[in-house]
């Protein structure tokens, strides 16, 4: 069971040929048995989900189905989950419990999906290798010795190991697509605005953005249809109508023209580009026709995030203060010594190191060196992704500019760490759509393949998608697991 | 930026450091600055700064009272409490 696809559960459950609390036990059963090897989990829900599942199979005997009625979910444990633990991966929040939910989990709970977990992450998503959370790294699935990438490493591994048919994540620099591509499993972030933001706690706000694993094109359609739209409660969500995204990408594919990245390939690791290259050569038989552009200023890319990203941190993170919620320190002298030490004992080393780069960025006298001349970066990006859109209607390149590195090798570089974000945080800088999906291996390492799109053109970002996935068969490639 | 840099900020951020970790931090902050001094390698001057992703302006709404008072759930994620108030350090002598 654990190897059928949502669309697939979906189906079995609407023609009751099992039930939402077999399912429920299944996945439950599943995770127990192997995520000790590969600790994707900070929490299982088991008794929520059960009570959940037993709702939901109540309201299938009377004929009621609701859209994705009873497919088990993990939820990134940086989406509030009313009356469960929601932590970030960090001991600032070891203890909090949400007091609402995020508006995803209102609209996939609605949708009638039963949550069996919270996933681990990298400490309130600032990592890409998911060795900065508190409750310890996560194994990759294809190989323990290596990183899952990150921050949502958690959300991907789980589900590249099927312990669960789908999870949601965060992209702010590369969150979804990196780790989807470092464990081969599909990964979209949606355009800025298209999902709302709204009980995901905050890492840099004008970056930020919900989406979703999967492992198929299609399963990541129908789930962004249902957590996309208009939300109220989050002031930056777009009033554009939602498509039905699954519908849009199982239309008869029309051909495209896809435009290729010269800078991505300039330097490129050697396997990742003949893999690539051969991706491109696929497609090419299949329908699409490409072209050589240029996004010369994308490589500015990571320097730029490196200071919107720390400098919106350094704000957002100014509410874990140890007074109202979150981790408070003992012994305190005054009420500047309870700030610093709940703060000092609460984050973990990566997170106090951006508080301290966004601190220094936002600080008298820097203002315009740094936050704003990396706002005007962004504007040169975001204009060079807009004129390469007058000629394509897609950009393709790697998602990531090499396979999954081993545990603890990049943990003392962070500029060597930042850099794995290289081809992906550009596209967030600009607010645009893009996905990762698997395109081959690199030795018995999986590489994802990325699709950017223009502004909410994430229906024609999934059509290609699922016409590759068609096509070729690298997404339905498994891991073999202990415990399995 | 040197120690004295790290003292200050370290300090507006609220976050301790020990003294035997200043020399750490401010290699890696160094290093992450000249990866961010990159940026000038463009030439910026006519550009108009990204003030948001798709160029929209903050939506406003009308002041009306939507959720309800939640103070005793809130307080439930923090033990320090008492009727109502936040207890902290004595602030004012």
């Amino acid at each position: 069971m654990h190897n059928k696809t949502v669309s697939e559960l979906k189906k079995y459950l609407e023609e009751k040929k099992i039930s939402s609390v077999e399912l429920t036990k299944h996945f439950v059963d599943r995770i127990k048995a192997i995520d000790p090897h590969l600790n994707s989990f900070i929490s299982l829900t088991e008794e929520y989900a059960i009570t959940q599942a037993k709702k939901i199979d109540l309201e299938i005997s009377k004929g009621k189905i609701r859209p994705l009625a009873g497919i088990p979910l993990a939820q990134k444990d940086i989406f509030c989950t009313k009356g469960l633990k929601t932590t970030c991966g960090s001991k600032m929040l070891e203890n909090f419990i949400s007091p609402y939910n995020a508006t995803v989990v209102e609209k996939l709970n609605d949708a009638g999906m039963v949550i069996i977990g919270k996933t681990n992450m990298d400490e309130f998503a600032m990592g890409s290798s998911n060795e900065t959370s508190y409750f310890g790294d996560v194994k990759n699935p294809w190989d323990i010795e290596y990183v899952p990438g990150g921050s949502s490493g958690g959300s991907a591994a789980s589900v590249a190991a099927r312990l669960i048919p789908c999870s949601t994540g965060t992209d702010t620099g590369g969150s979804i697509r990196q780790p989807a591509s470092l464990t081969g499993v599909c990964g979209i972030k949606p355009t800025y605005g298209r999902v709302s933001r709204y009980g995901m706690i905050a890492f840099a706000s004008s970056l930020d953005q919900a989406g979703i694993f999967t492992r198929t094109a299609e399963d990541c359609a129908i789930l962004l249809t249902h957590i996309s739209g208009y939300d109220p409660k989050d002031s930056t969500s777009s009033r554009k109508d939602v498509p039905d995204y699954e519908k849009e990408c199982k239309q008869k594919f029309t051909s495209m023209t896809i435009g290729i990245p010269i800078e991505f390939l300039d330097g490129l690791d050697n396997t990742v580009k003949e893999v690539f290259e051969e991706s491109i050569k696929v497609l090419e038989k299949n329908g699409c026709k490409f072209k050589k552009i240029s996004l010369k200023s994308s490589k500015l890319g990571v320097s730029a995030y490196q200071v919107v990203a720390p400098a919106e941190c350094s704000s957002n993170l100014s509410r874990f203060d140890g007074v109202r919620f979150g981790h408070r320190a003992d012994n305190t002298k005054n009420i500047d010594d309870l700030y610093k030490k709940s703060r000092s004992e609460g984050f973990g080393q990566e997170v106090k190191r951006r508080i301290l780069i966004g601190t220094y960025a936002l600080s008298a006298g820097y203002y315009d060196a740094y936050y704003l001349k990396a706002q005007k970066i962004r504007k040169v990006i975001s204009n060079e992704f807009a004129e390469a859109f007058k000629e394509v209607d897609l950009i393709l390149g790697p998602t990531a500019p090499d396979c999954a590195f081993k545990i603890g090798e990049k943990s003392n570089d962070p500029i060597a760490m930042y850099l794995s974000d290289v081809f992906t945080v550009s596209t967030n800088l600009a607010g645009l759509p893009a996905m990762s999906l698997p395109m081959g291996f690199k030795n018995h390492l999986p590489l994802g393949l990325q699709i950017i799109g223009n502004h909410f053109d994430e229906a024609k970002i999934l059509s290609l998608a699922h016409h590759y996935q068609k096509i070729t068969d690298w997404h339905t490639k498994k891991p073999k697991l202990s415990g399995d | 930026m040197n120690k004295e840099t790290i003292i200050k900020i370290s300090d507006l951020a609220k976050i301790d450091i020990k003294d035997d970790q200043i020399d750490d931090i401010l290699t890696s902050l160094e290093k992450i600055l000249n990866l961010v001094d990159e940026m000038n390698s463009v030439n910026t001057d006519n550009v108009t700064p990204m003030s948001h992703p798709l160029n929209l302006k903050q939506e406003l709404r009308k002041d009306i009272v939507g959720a309800s008072d939640e103070r005793e759930l809130f307080q439930k994620n923090n033990i320090h409490t008492d009727n109502g108030y936040y207890i902290v350090p004595k602030i004012i002598d």
